[in-house]
C-alpha cells in the first residue's frame, strides 16, 4: 500500500477517445482530463455516453480509437492488477451470489493486492476492517447481501471498492433505486472519502441538483462528447441544460448551499434530445 | 465467516468427506450378490489366488467398479461446481455444455459405423465426442464482442445438445442393434469397464482437478459480474478458458468411463455449497470426496435394493438426487445467482 503515501494523485485522461459498438458509435473523439483529488460528477441525458465513458476509463471495454492514460501511460499497457490497485470501479448493476456475506464481499475487493497464491495478510484484514468502518457496514459484516436493504447493499458494494484501496474511484449511478435520504448518505460517504483519503472520485448521477451540490467539478456529456466541464456554478447554465437535456429550465441558487438549482419550466421538454 | 473460520470449516468437511468415501469404497468392495469379508478383500489384494472365486470377484469386478465410481463421481462433482460458477447458473451441470450429448453421439457412431460392442472400446469415442462438443459450444458461444458470456454459453450448449440428441435419436430409432448396445451405456453404469480404462483417464482427471482448484479462485470474482471482476484486475477471459478446459477434461473422462451420468454434477456442488459456503475453491474441493461418495454409494445401493439383480448407479443417483435437490432449494430463500 505504498501508493497511499504517494505525494501526487495520479491523473486520468482520455485523448480523442472513441468507443461503442460496430454499428453504433457512442463516444467520438472525446477529450477529458479528470481533475485529480476532486469529486467529478458526470451528467448527461440517457444514451449520451456516460456509462460507456466510465467503462472505457476503467478498461472494462477497449476503446475503438484514442487512448485512456494514467499518468501519461496507456492503461492497456498497464498490467491488470497493477491498474486495479490505482483505479477502482463500481459498475452499474453489480451482482452478488446467493448467500455471500458483506464481509466476504468486501474481502474480494483485496484481490489485486494479493500475491500469486492469494495468502490473506494482516494488511488485507486491516483494509477490510477500515472499509467496513468507513461505510458503516461493520455491524452488517456477517449479514447476507441478499438480506440487506437497497441503501445497505450499496454501502457494502462501496466498501468492497474501498477495500481495493484505489486512488481513483469510478462509480456508475451508485444512487439509482435509492430513496432521497439513502442517496444523500451515499454521496456524503463519497465526499468524505475524497476529503479524508484524497481519493479522486468520478461518479455518474442523474439528479442535476444533487450533482450540483456534491460536485467539485461537473462534466456534462451530450451525444458522446463532453460539452462543458467546470465548477457547477459556471457550468450549469440554461443553455447547457438545454443543449444536454433538451430541457428549458430556470437556474436559481440553492437557498441552503448557493449551488445552482435546476427548475424545469412546465412544458419545457423538447422531444428526445439524445436521439436526434 | 472470516477467512480463517471458513478455511477451518472447509478442512473439516473435506476430512469428513474423505472418511465417508473410504467407508463407501470399502462397502463397495464387500457388498454384492456374493458378500465378501474384509479379511478376504485384504487377502485378495496382498496375495491374490486366481483359483479363489472370491478373489476373482474382488479383483476383476468390485475393485474396478469402485475405482471407476470414485473417479467419475469426483470428476463430475468438480466439473459441476466449475460449470455453475462459469455460467453463474445454479441449475448448470456439466451436461449443459453439450458434453454428454457429444459423448453419446460419438459412442453411437462407434456402434453403428464401426460395429463396436464392448463398453471398454467406447471410452475413446466418448472422450473425443465430449471434447469436440464442448470445444464447439465454447467456440460458438464466445463469438461476438462480449466473449463467452454465461447466457451465450448456456444457450449454445442447449442448442448443440438438442441437435446432437436428435441425431442420436434418429440413429437409435432406425437401428435396433445400436439401441441394445447403447442403452446400458447411456444409463450410466460402473460395470463392464476394466481397470485399464480407469488408469487411462485417471491422470486426465488428476490434471483436470488441479486446473479446477487453481481456477476456482477466479470464479469467486466472476460471481460478482464480469465488470466487477475486470475492475478488480482479473482476466475474465483467462478464467473462462481455463475453467472450460478443466470441465472438458473432467467431464469427458467421467462420461468416457461411466456413461452420461446426470445429477452428480448438479447435486453435489449444491450440497458442498450448503456445507462450506460460497467460495468456489471450497465448493470444488469439498465436491471431490462428496462426488465419489454419491456415485459409489448409489452403486452399492443399486446392488442391495434389487438383489440378486442390480440397478445401474445412474438410476439410483437420479432417484436420490431429485428429492435431495428439491429439499436444498426449498430450505433456502429464492436464489438469485
Amino acid at each position: 500500500m505504498t501508493h497511499r503515501s504517494a505525494p501526487t494523485t495520479p491523473s486520468l485522461r482520455a485523448r480523442t477517445l472513441g468507443a461503442g459498438y460496430p454499428d453504433r458509435t457512442v463516444l467520438d473523439g472525446l477529450e477529458l482530463t479528470v481533475s485529480p483529488g476532486r469529486v467529478s460528477v458526470l451528467i448527461g441525458a440517457n444514451a449520451s455516453g456516460k456509462s460507456t465513458l466510465l467503462s472505457t476509463l476503467a478498461r472494462l471495454i477497449p476503446p475503438l480509437a484514442g487512448t485512456v492514460e494514467l499518468d501519461g501511460t496507456d492503461i492497456h499497457a498497464i498490467p491488470r492488477r497493477t491498474l486495479a490497485r490505482t483505479l477502482g470501479i463500481l459498475p452499474q448493476h453489480p451482482v452478488a451470489p446467493d448467500g455471500l456475506t458483506v464481509a466476504e464481499l468486501v474481502a474480494r475487493g483485496r484481490y489485486p493486492h494479493r500475491g500469486l497464491f492469494g495468502r490473506w495478510t494482516a494488511a488485507d484484514t486491516a483494509a477490510v476492517d477500515e472499509a467496513l468502518a468507513a461505510t458503516g457496514t461493520a455491524p452488517l459484516a456477517e449479514r447476507r447481501i441478499g438480506a440487506l436493504s437497497g441503501g445497505q447493499r450499496q454501502r457494502a458494494w462501496i466498501a468492497m471498492v474501498l477495500a481495493q484501496d484505489p486512488r481513483i474511484l469510478l462509480l456508475d449511478e451508485p444512487t439509482t433505486f435509492l430513496d432521497l435520504s439513502h442517496q444523500l448518505e451515499v454521496l456524503d460517504l463519497l465526499v468524505r472519502l475524497n476529503r479524508e483519503r484524497g481519493t479522486t472520485v468520478v461518479v455518474v448521477l442523474h439528479d442535476l441538483n444533487l450533482a450540483a451540490r456534491y460536485a467539485d467539478e461537473l462534466v456534462v456529456m451530450s451525444r458522446g462528447a463532453v460539452i462543458a466541464q467546470g465548477r457547477p456554478a459556471d457550468v450549469l447554465t440554461p443553455s447547457v441544460v438545454s443543449e444536454a437535456f433538451g430541457l428549458e429550465a430556470l437556474i436559481i441558487p440553492d437557498p441552503l448551499t448557493t449551488t445552482p438549482l435546476v427548475v424545469p419550466v412546465p412544458g419545457g421538454v423538447r422531444a428526445s434530445a439524445d436521439e436526434t | 465467516m472470516s477467512p480463517g473460520t471458513r478455511a477451518a470449516r472447509g478442512i473439516v468437511v473435506l476430512g469428513a468427506g474423505l472418511l465417508t468415501l473410504t467407508v463407501a469404497a470399502l462397502l463397495s468392495v464387500m457388498v454384492g450378490t456374493r458378500p465378501i469379508d474384509p479379511g478376504i478383500v485384504l487377502d485378495a489384494l496382498l496375495h491374490a489366488d486366481p483359483q479363489n472365486p472370491d478373489h476373482l470377484v474382488v479383483l476383476t469386478q468390485r475393485i474396478p467398479r469402485t475405482v471407476i465410481g470414485v473417479l467419475a463421481g469426483t470428476a463430475l462433482a468438480a466439473a459441476g461446481g466449475m460449470m455453475q460458477g462459469l455460467t453463474r447458473n445454479p441449475l448448470a451441470d456439466p451436461g449443459l455444455l453439450g458434453v454428454n450429448a457429444g459423448a453419446s453421439f460419438a459412442v453411437l457412431t462407434a456402434i453403428t459405423v464401426l460395429g463396436l460392442t464392448q463398453p471398454s472400446a467406447f471410452v475413446w469415442f466418448a472422450f473425443l465426442g465430449a471434447a469436440l462438443a464442448a470445444v464447439a459450444v465454447y467456440a460458438i458461444g464466445s463469438a461476438g464482442r462480449d466473449g463467452a458470456t454465461p447466457a451465450k454459453l448456456a444457450l449454445t450448449g442447449a442448442a448443440v445438445t438438442a441437435g446432437l440428441t436428435s441425431l442420436s435419436m434418429l440413429v437409435l430409432t432406425t437401428n435396433t442393434t445400436a439401441l441394445n448396445t447403447y442403452r446400458f451405456w447411456s444409463v450410466g453404469s460402473l460395470t463392464g469397464r476394466g481397470l485399464s480404462e480407469a488408469w487411462f483417464v485417471a491422470p486426465v482427471i488428476g490434471a483436470g482437478l488441479v486446473l479446477a482448484l487453481i481456477t476456482a479462485a477466479g470464479l469467486n470474482l466472476l460471481a460478482l459480474g464480469d465488470d466487477t471482476a475486470r475492475g478488480l484486475g482479473h482476466s475474465v477471459r483467462r478464467t473462462r478458458t481455463l475453467a472450460m478446459i478443466a470441465i472438458v477434461l473432467l467431464c469427458g473422462s467421467a462420461t468416457a468411463i461411466a456413461g452420461p451420468l446426470v445429477f452428480v454434477g448438479l447435486v453435489v456442488p449444491h450440497v458442498a455449497r450448503a456445507l462450506v459456503g460460497t467460495d468456489y475453491r471450497w465448493i470444488v474441493a469439498a465436491g471431490i470426496p462428496l462426488g465419489g461418495v454419491l456415485l459409489v454409494g448409489a452403486d452399492v445401493l443399486g446392488r442391495v435394493v434389487a438383489a440378486p439383480a442390480e440397478l445401474e448407479a445412474g438410476l439410483i443417483v437420479a432417484f436420490l438426487g431429485a428429492p435431495a435437490l428439491m429439499s436444498l432449494v426449498l430450505r433456502r430463500r429464492p436464489v438469485s445467482l
